[in-house]
């Protein structure tokens, strides 16, 4: 089974979560992570991701398998897109099965924590004034930074 | 006993008459590098402080003068002169003596030598690929060999050679056969030449680059083909750099290497595929 994946169209999590049925598991936690309409005071119109795909679902797999050995959970699954997303576009989906729903929960929140540390994913906002720029990448060169604060804080949903 | 082991130093022999190549054999340049600097700074990345053995007459001489200079001690004599006005001059440290006229010794060729020293014996050599005799040239010479050596030339001997065949002397296997020929006329000159530049392209490799998100629109391109010296990404990093003008310092990135996080430090080799990582935003 493929724990990861990249759409590089919009993609149905729906068919994905039927990927995860299983008659011993009695709970389904799911993330969706959603292009927001602004970032840091900014209006965002559209987004773009770009990914370095092969080390990115090789990284992407490891993070799942990590999740399927931390605790007992039935099966896992992470969709990202790539590519031209509006406002509003499903960006990341991740969905768990288990036993139990506190562990569908904790892999679930694992999963989509370590995508977005450790995934060769870059993103590109375009905003209202015309202006664009990669998150993380640009306007805080040099500035110290600390991956996992940095990163949530600058988050697009949450 | 004193437990103490002598430091090494270089000693590049560039005080040959050259009679057979009818040119100073010092300045003979292979790869764009005349062959004295070369040997300098070749013992420079393996023992501490090296210096240039030259006759009396030589000192003024501007690829020799541009070195720490030691002057034999008496003139007409051969290499051995060279090796024993070292010894006078520092007489505690063993010497690592390496004639210029050697243009195949490599970073190899000194490490292994060093790394397999015996300071308990009078010297460490290779043998002789040609005639299974220690080769005096390419070896470290111990203090102890100094007094030896007096004697051994107050007897009336100058070859250096048989000196390390008639004492004590760790006797290392040469690590290539053509490790230590060197080159006296014309002829060997050329055929070193050409050698030397047809083994050149594994000095630069074929590397390729793929760019990603703000380094792809600051390169402007997606990926290249490279013919690079740089031995690491770091290097490779700091090559780019110079070109590009990337605004993202090394610190903020991470490295891939065929597909695979890596370490900055690894050796690359030729075929090799490199990513160099922006600060991420997936999710």
């Amino acid at each position: 089974m493929m724990f990861f994946r990249f759409h590089d169209t919009p993609f149905d999590a729906g068919a994905a979560r039927l990927e995860l049925l299983d008659a011993s598991a009695g709970g389904y936690a799911s993330f969706e992570g959603w292009v927001r309409d602004h970032n840091e005071g900014l209006a965002v119109t559209r987004l773009e991701y770009e990914a370095f795909e092969d080390l990115a679902v090789k990284e992407g797999e490891r993070i799942v398998r990590e999740a399927l050995q931390r605790s007992p959970i039935k099966h896992a699954l992470c969709l990202h897109r790539v590519g031209e997303l509006a406002v509003g576009d499903l960006a990341v989906w991740v969905g768990v099965s288990a036993a139990h729903r506190g562990e569908a929960f904790d892999a679930c929140r694992y999963i989509i924590d370590e995508v977005k540390h450790r995934l060769p994913i870059w993103k590109k906002e375009h905003y209202v004034d015309g202006n664009s720029g990669w998150v993380n990448c640009e306007g805080c060169a040099g500035a110290p930074r600390h991956a996992a604060t940095h990163v949530h804080a600058r988050d697009t949903h949450e | 006993m004193s437990s103490e082991v002598a430091p090494i130093y270089g000693l590049i022999l560039a005080g040959g008459a050259s009679a057979r190549m009818h040119r100073d054999k010092a300045a003979l340049a292979y790869l764009g590098k005349n062959q004295l600097d070369r040997a300098y700074e070749l013992a420079c990345r393996h023992v501490p402080r090296v210096f240039v053995s030259v006759r009396a007459d030589q000192v003024n001489e501007p690829t020799r003068a541009q070195h720490p200079l030691i002057v034999d001690s008496i003139a007409g004599g051969g290499p051995i002169v060279g090796i024993r006005s070292a010894f006078s001059a520092m007489p505690q440290a063993a010497w690592l003596v390496l004639a210029c006229d050697l243009p195949f010794v490599t970073d190899a060729v000194l490490d292994h030598l060093v790394i397999s020293r015996d300071p308990a014996q009078a010297a460490t050599a290779y043998r002789s690929a040609h005639d299974g005799l220690p080769e005096p040239l390419c070896a470290i010479w111990e203090p102890a060999a100094a007094a030896l050596l007096e004697s051994y030339e107050a007897g009336g001997h100058s070859c250096p050679r048989k000196f390390l065949t008639n004492h004590r002397v760790k006797i290392l296997e040469p690590l290539d056969k053509r490790a230590l020929d060197n080159v006296n006329t014309p002829a060997e000159y050329t055929q070193a030449l050409e050698s030397l530049e047809a083994a050149r392209p594994t000095d630069r490799m074929r590397i390729k680059v793929h760019y990603y998100a703000l380094l792809r629109e600051q390169a402007g391109r997606s990926e290249e083909i490279l013919d690079t010296a740089a031995a690491t990404p770091a290097d490779l990093y700091a090559e780019l750099n110079s070109r590009y003008r990337f605004s993202l310092p090394r610190e903020q990135l991470k490295v891939a290497v065929n597909t695979e996080f890596s370490e900055w430090s690894r050796m690359l080799t030729a075929g090799d595929s490199v990513v160099f990582i922006p600060p991420v935003a997936g999710g």
